[in-house]
């Protein structure tokens, strides 16, 4: 790390100082017995006094800071008293909330008085004990002078010419062309970072789940709720105004479980069936008012998870997308652009709710090949 | 001064070792008092500098336990209420750190306090070097440094509390790759590039240990770097200072380094990892073990992400829902726009702003005293109108807890920021500029007939009066760094021959940019010639040289 020397050994500035230490003005019509009511001039601190330190104040500021320090000193050893306690707590060592919680309170108090204890004293100590003064320093040029560029200038072009890089424009260019793949590289290197999209956004769980069921001469795929993997039956189902979290019976069976049930998700809801348009072309996807739509939020995916069961909105807590249950999940404020897809239902013979296709369109975000 | 004592052989046996080999005595003699203006404004930098101290020795702790992984466990650590939960790795060995790990709910405590402050203080510290134009040439690079630190600090952020794999970072996580699939052409290549497949779990459960290696390796090397870099600058170019007594653009007023200097930044360093330990301490942030694993279809109500990922989250809340799908293909307007324009727009005009102020100004001289913001009114308008923007995006992230808060509908709110964004900074800047203008009307006066001294004279006549005083050395010095500015842009040099920026349209709208910048500017003047004529010649040199 050079520095620009030279010019700007310190120097001491009386000059300089005294004018840091000019009385300030002081504000208000002196009261009686010369007294100010109020100025704005704070206890000079012994900074650029010199060595003309009062010893008296000095001696009380030395006491403080020895204190100060001395404090620290005790709150680090609580510190470590604070840390051999902590493990005593448990049968074996620092055991659950409570005990994580007195022990932070303990280590933490300790090693905040530890610091700030040292912090102080070191402050008081700059203020009151130290006796620099002020000084100023030249600045100097930055810049390094047109001789110096010129210099180099020169002695660049005598080695670029030496070098033959200018006159042999061939060398330059090969030189190039062997960088640039070079530079690809990286590039290629993370390829396998990850599969291609192909046309995984496209479907979900759902699809496969009901191609299943059919193969085994089954309607449709029955609706578990998440969590619990219960299926339903419609009458388990049947106050209107409830919501309930569905994924497809055996999801949690499939190879990638969690990324099936992050598109799969689920919402279940009773619209009352007075209240309830169906949407043209799926007339027979709803029992009853109840209805199924995606939970990942069209706008970037979160579980639309609130209902409004006076209103029928679906509510997306992220940004507050709005999707109207009565509607097909139409949007109807906030940010998303298209209305949460819906599945198609249907009861089986046992009475179970069941899914009998998959979602029409793909679940989740907007992306540009969506369409 | 001069002390006739040698130091111990402690110090002298290191010194003279390191001296033989390397000639490091000239290099310390040289710096060791180096001069340090002092202003409580020139610490903001220095906490942001300590946070990340902090950041990097409790984030080694950390990662001592921390288990970046996504496979699946069954959990049976101490916290009861999550025993027998399926969970990932991530998330078990983060209940570790905070349950069983003596001292480990306080290092993640203060890692995420520390995070926190790590922003806040950077964010300060580039407001007060906006607002004193402390950016100006030749400070230029280590203003687009700053920019980068916060960037950077952003992702490392994001991606810090993505790590413990709680049902918080499980969303954050989730938004992202919404974001990242709403990217034209390659906005899905990214997404599984990202996470390795799908959301959450790619094939093998790569996007936490990704995160991971970004967290603790790549990220911080960069910032430390940077860092490293726009320490070294700072102390080559050395410390801008405020103006004041004695000070001029060519010198530095101030105390030493050593001693002074080096006592007070440890006793700064002191003090911020005392106010973090503190609120380590008695503020709890982050609890994941109220929040339970990730489940991607679960969501907490009303959960915040971290303060400087709040304008993002405004941003996406607050833009209309436009999507266009032609030819077989969407843009989602609804998410690319708020992602790119808002954050684009501050940290692109930030990064370019001071190279506009230059062309708009033509000042090319180097600036080493700071200007006070009332004295560039223009500069202090734009800055605070985009104070607004940012904060007012900052404010829509939070539209929820404000709609609950002061009972109005959500929607309400929401609309209330889709207008209020494009109003607040124009109203902003206005109101700014005016106040800067009265400010600098405040210290002409003040220079022309003094200061009101708050002391009532009665004349014989019995009128009252307000006794003026003269201005102390201290504020005429401060008033007088005024450079009064002319609204004529030089547009020939000295020869006569027309400046090659001046023609053209380009060249018109600089020149009409200049008038803008310069044309309501108040001359603030010395009014005793005679004796403070030095003075007086510098407060009026030349605009350009
Ligand atoms: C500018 C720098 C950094 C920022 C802004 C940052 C931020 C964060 C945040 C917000 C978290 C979440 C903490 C929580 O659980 O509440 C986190 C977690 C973590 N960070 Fe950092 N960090 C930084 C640097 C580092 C470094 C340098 C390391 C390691 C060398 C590190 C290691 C970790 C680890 C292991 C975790 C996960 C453990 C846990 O969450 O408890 N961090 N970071
Ligand atoms: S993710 Fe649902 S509103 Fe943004």
């Amino acid at each position: 790390m050079s520095d620009n020397t030279g010019s700007n050994e310190p120097m001491e500035s009386g000059d300089a100082v005294r004018k840091e230490q000019s009385p300030k003005r002081k504000v208000g019509t002196p009261a009686q017995g010369g007294r100010l009511l109020a100025t704005d001039e704070s206890e000079p601190a012994p900074q650029g006094a010199g060595a003309k330190l009062d010893e008296a104040a000095a001696k009380r500021a030395e006491r403080v800071v020895a204190a100060l320090f001395l404090l620290a000193a005790l709150a680090s050893v609580g510190f470590i008293a604070a840390y051999v306690w902590s493990g005593t707590q448990g049968p074996d060592g620092m055991h659950g909330i409570d005990d994580a919680r007195a022990s932070n309170y303990a280590l933490g108090a300790c090693m905040t008085v530890a610091m700030l204890a040292m912090a102080v004293g070191v402050t008081i100590w700059v203020r009151r004990l130290m006796t620099s003064k002020q000084i100023v320093q030249q600045r100097g040029e930055l810049p390094s002078g047109e001789a110096t560029r010129a210099e180099f200038e020169a002695a660049f072009m005598e080695g670029a010419e030496d070098s033959g890089i200018t006159k042999r424009p061939l060398l330059r260019r090969t030189l190039l062309l062997a960088a640039a793949p070079l530079g690809l590289a990286p590039l290629v290197l993370l390829r396998d970072l990850g599969p291609l999209p192909e046309k995984r956004l496209r479907h979900t769980f759902w699809g496969e789940a009901v191609k299943q069921a059919k193969a085994q001469g089954k309607q449709g795929v029955r609706l578990v709720v998440d969590g619990t993997n219960r299926p339903l039956r419609v009458s388990d189902f049947a106050t209107p105004g409830s919501m309930i979290t569905v994924v497809p019976e055996g999801i949690d069976k499939s190879p990638h479980a969690m990324n099936e049930i992050a598109k799969a998700v689920t919402i279940l809801i009773n619209v009352p069936a007075e209240k309830f348009k169906p949407v043209k072309g799926r007339e027979n996807w709803h029992v009853n008012g109840i209805v199924a739509y995606s939970k990942i939020c069209t706008h970037v995916g979160c579980p639309a998870a609130l209902y409004e069961q006076t209103t029928h909105h679906i509510l997306c807590p992220c940004h507050q997308s709005t999707f109207d249950a009565t509607d097909g999940a139409k949007v109807i404020f906030g940010p998303a652009a298209r209305p949460l897809p819906q599945l198609p239902l249907s009861v089986d013979n046992e009475g179970y709710l069941i899914a009998t296709g998959d979602f029409p369109e793909p679940v989740g975000p907007s992306f540009w090949e969506r369409g | 001064m001069s002390t006739q004592s040698t130091p111990p052989k402690a110090v002298s046996g290191p010194l003279n070792f390191l001296d033989d080999r390397l000639g490091s005595t000239t290099f310390f003699r040289r710096n060791m008092k180096k001069v340090f203006p002092d202003h409580w404004s020139f610490m903001l930098g220095e906490i942001a500098l300590y946070s990340f101290v902090i950041l990097l020795l409790t984030g080694t702790f950390l990662t001592l336990w921390f288990q970046p992984s996504m496979h699946e466990v069954v959990y049976e650590g101490s916290y009861t209420k999550l025993r027998g939960v399926v969970m990932s790795e991530a998330y078990a060995s983060t209940l570790h750190i905070s349950f069983d790990v003596r001292g480990g709910l306080l290092m993640r405590q203060i890692h995420h306090w520390a995070a926190i402050l790590f922003m806040c203080a950077i964010a300060a510290h580039m407001l007060r070097v906006f607002f004193t134009g402390a950016y100006r040439k030749p400070r230029e690079l280590n203003w687009l440094i700053g920019i980068g630190l916060f960037t950077l600090g952003m992702v490392e952020g994001l991606f810090g509390y993505s790590l413990p794999d709680d049902l918080l970072s499980g969303t954050g996580l989730r938004i992202t790759q919404g974001v990242a699939e709403a990217i034209p052409v390659v906005g899905t290549y990214i997404y599984m590039f990202l996470f390795g497949g799908e959301f959450p779990h790619g094939t093998h459960g790569e996007i936490i240990p990704r995160l991971f290696t970004l967290h603790v390796l790549l990220i911080p090397g960069v910032i430390l770097a940077l860092i490293t870099a726009h320490m070294m600058i700072m102390w080559h170019q050395k410390h801008t200072q405020m103006p004041g007594p004695g000070r001029t653009n060519d010198n530095v007023v101030g105390y030493p380094f050593y001693p002074v200097f080096m006592a007070k930044t440890g006793a700064y360093f002191l003090f911020t990892f005392g106010v973090i330990a503190l609120l380590a301490t008695f503020a709890q942030i982050n609890p994941i073990w109220m929040y339970g694993p990730y489940d991607p279809g679960a969501i907490s109500a009303g959960s915040q992400p971290d303060w400087y990922m709040g304008v993002l989250e405004g941003s996406l809340r607050i833009m209309p829902n436009w999507e266009t799908t032609a030819f077989g293909h969407t843009i989602s307007w609804n998410v690319l726009i708020p992602a790119l324009v808002p954050l684009g727009l501050v940290f692109g005009g930030a990064a370019l702003w001071p190279f506009l102020e230059q062309w708009i100004t033509g000042d090319k001289r180097h600036h080493h005293l700071v200007e006070r913001p009332r004295n560039a009114p223009v500069r202090t308008g734009v800055g605070m109108a985009a104070i607004t923007f940012y904060g007012l995006l900052w404010l829509a992230g939070a539209n929820d807890v404000i709609a609950e808060r002061f009972h109005v509908s959500l929607f309400a709110t929401t609309w209330f920021f889709r207008f209020a964004i494009f109003i607040g900074p124009v109203l902003a800047f206005v109101v700014t500029k005016r106040i800067c203008l009265g400010l600098q009307r405040k210290d002409a006066a003040v220079m022309h007939h003094g200061v009101e001294a708050g002391i009532i004279m009665m004349s014989p006549e019995g009128g009252f009066s307000e006794k003026h005083e003269p201005p102390t050395e201290e504020e005429r010095a401060v008033i007088l760094s005024k450079e009064n500015k002319s609204p004529a842009l030089r547009t020939a040099d000295d020869n006569g021959i027309p400046a090659p920026g001046a023609k053209g349209p380009l060249g018109h709208l600089r020149g009409r940019l200049h008038r803008y910048w310069t044309f309501d500017d108040i001359p603030v003047e010395e009014h005793d010639h005679e004796e403070h004529a030095e003075v007086d010649e510098g407060a009026r040199k030349e605009l350009t040289h």
